[in-house]
């Protein structure tokens, strides 16, 4: 029999702002900026856009941003709206993008996000507002903020797999090492495993430097169903669980069955993946992720680390620009980073920071405290 | 906030899984009628972390404080605060204590009968 023919969904273009801190700025200018960027990458016409997704930006709650962010850029899309899945709104952006054009609904979608986290609130404010992610009942209440369920899950993880803080330390330094050649990037300056260890207690195992920073920063990134130098083949989602008391397996979170999904969709297999866009807002994050998903075993990744495997010229490259640990954390925008620098990479278009062509990248987001998952698996067309 | 005692739990009136965190259905057997009952407070201790950086001021006069996730027997997971020196895998008992106003669960370690 033969399969019915979906059109397939590329991606034309991806860019990012500068991240870090952008004073007087907007969550509206930052997003226009980007979003100007990618449209002119694109060589696309603004009334070719009929589709634009939009992630939430937690210091400009606006009802319809997507609306807003249109009426702003010069389009008038058939299709808008905004998306809040915490951490993992910009991959399921990129999903629903896909699911969009293979459904012949839209031809041409903006997706798009960024906000001002850094000097548009006091960081009690970003703090709090995260927080709000746990339980408002049993869990808020007790003085917890998104660092401390992730501490807590730290705890838990290394309890049961021997991870340990030093190879937490050393994914810190990874992500340094890799933001120090991208002129975007929030953190540049080379740290060390003792400097991690040494940073301040947040909310032990968690350290200062196994946390994220906040920034200010856009992404945005244009698909289509017109042929583009990286298609989307595969993508899948689980959610589990909302708040951290009702997690029930560290070792199965959803991230395996979101990225399994995924690689069905693609008909790959793991080792099929030459790239990693890992989720990392917090070392402990992209480790048990890594873990989870097979590109390490358990209590494994930090041996893959130590040979090297993730290193730009490492087997399976992880988060070249620095990730969120230092190309920086400015809410959907920085999830969305990932995968931007998935496309740059695989379209080849990295200019000095280019690494060997590479065929297939997996990306991962989560949200919450690894409460939804996405996984996307993209493919550079002309190395397929 | 909640007015209710925090070792009350919700129990589902079908299959009788107990729930923590205050659904609307059974996530065992899809049970829709869940009553309040006590839960005893004992258990074992699955995560803990010591909190340096506090979300307010409030909280930050009184760092550094220790947060756990005990698995309780009812086989359900509670947030709570934690005496010093207790670790993972520790048999616990919960009590309630006030702190900034609110009644919440402080976790000590389990004394023999």
């Amino acid at each position: 029999m033969l399969e019915p023919h979906y059109p397939r969904a590329y991606i034309h273009a991806a860019a990012t702002t500068r991240y870090g801190r952008h004073e007087g700025r907007s969550a509206l200018d930052l997003m226009a900026d980007a979003a100007n960027q990618a449209l002119a990458q694109s060589g696309l016409q603004r009334g070719e856009i009929d589709g634009v997704l939009c992630g939430y930006a937690t210091t400009f709650p606006h009802l319809m941003l997507a609306d807003l962010l249109s009426e702003k850029l010069g389009l008038q899309p058939h299709y808008a709206h905004g998306m809040q899945m915490g951490g993992a709104t910009g991959a399921a952006m990129i999903m629903l993008a896909r699911t969009l054009l293979r459904a012949g609904t839209c031809r041409r979608i903006l997706v798009i996000a960024g906000e001002n986290r850094l000097t548009g609130q006091a960081v009690d404010t970003s703090i709090q507002t995260l927080a709000q992610v746990g339980e408002p009942d049993t869990e808020v209440p007790n003085g917890a903020s998104v660092p401390a369920y992730y501490a807590l899950l730290a705890s838990a993880y290394m309890h049961q797999t021997g991870v340990d803080r030093e190879t937490l330390a050393e994914f810190a330094v990874l992500m340094r090492q890799h933001a120090a050649s991208h002129p975007h990037a929030h953190l540049r300056e080379p740290i060390s495993v003792d400097q991690v260890l040494a940073s301040k207690p947040i909310a032990t195992p968690l350290h200062l430097l196994d946390c994220c920073p906040i920034s200010d920063g856009a992404s945005a990134l244009v698909l289509s169903a017109d042929e583009g130098p990286v298609q989307v083949i595969g993508d899948g989602q689980a959610h589990r669980h909302q708040h951290l008391s009702a997690m029930r397996d560290v070792l199965d979170t959803g991230a395996a069955r979101a990225c399994a999904r995924a690689l069905a969709q693609a008909q790959l297999r793991t080792q099929d993946i030459d790239y990693l866009a890992i989720y990392d807002s917090f070392t402990i994050t992209l480790i048990m992720l890594l873990e989870e998903l097979g590109f390490a075993a358990r209590g494994g990744a930090g041996e893959r680390l130590r040979r090297g495997d993730f290193a730009v010229s490492g087997a399976l490259p992880l988060n070249t620009h620095g990730g969120l640990l230092s190309f920086g954390h400015s809410g959907v925008a920085g999830g969305l980073a990932h995968v931007v620098e998935a496309w740059t990479q695989l379209a080849g278009r990295a200019g000095p920071r280019q690494i060997d062509r590479r065929r297939r990248a997996l990306v991962h987001a989560d949200g919450g405290v690894l409460s939804a998952h996405v996984s996307l698996v993209l493919q550079a067309e002309d190395m397929a | 906030m909640t007015t209710r005692h925090p070792l009350d739990l919700q129990r589902c009136a079908q299959c009788g899984a107990w729930w923590a965190l205050r659904p609307y259905a059974c996530a065992a057997c899809g049970g829709t009628t869940l009553s309040w009952q006590r839960a005893t407070g004992e258990g074992v201790v699955i995560a803990r972390s010591d909190v340096h950086r506090a979300p307010d001021a409030q909280w930050r006069a009184l760092t550094p404080y220790s947060l756990v996730l005990v698995q309780l027997d009812e086989n359900v997971t509670l947030m709570g605060h934690a005496e010093t020196g207790i670790v993972i895998g520790q048999r616990v008992n919960g009590r309630t204590t006030e702190i900034n106003g609110r009644l919440l669960l402080k976790f000590e370690a389990r004394h023999p009968p």
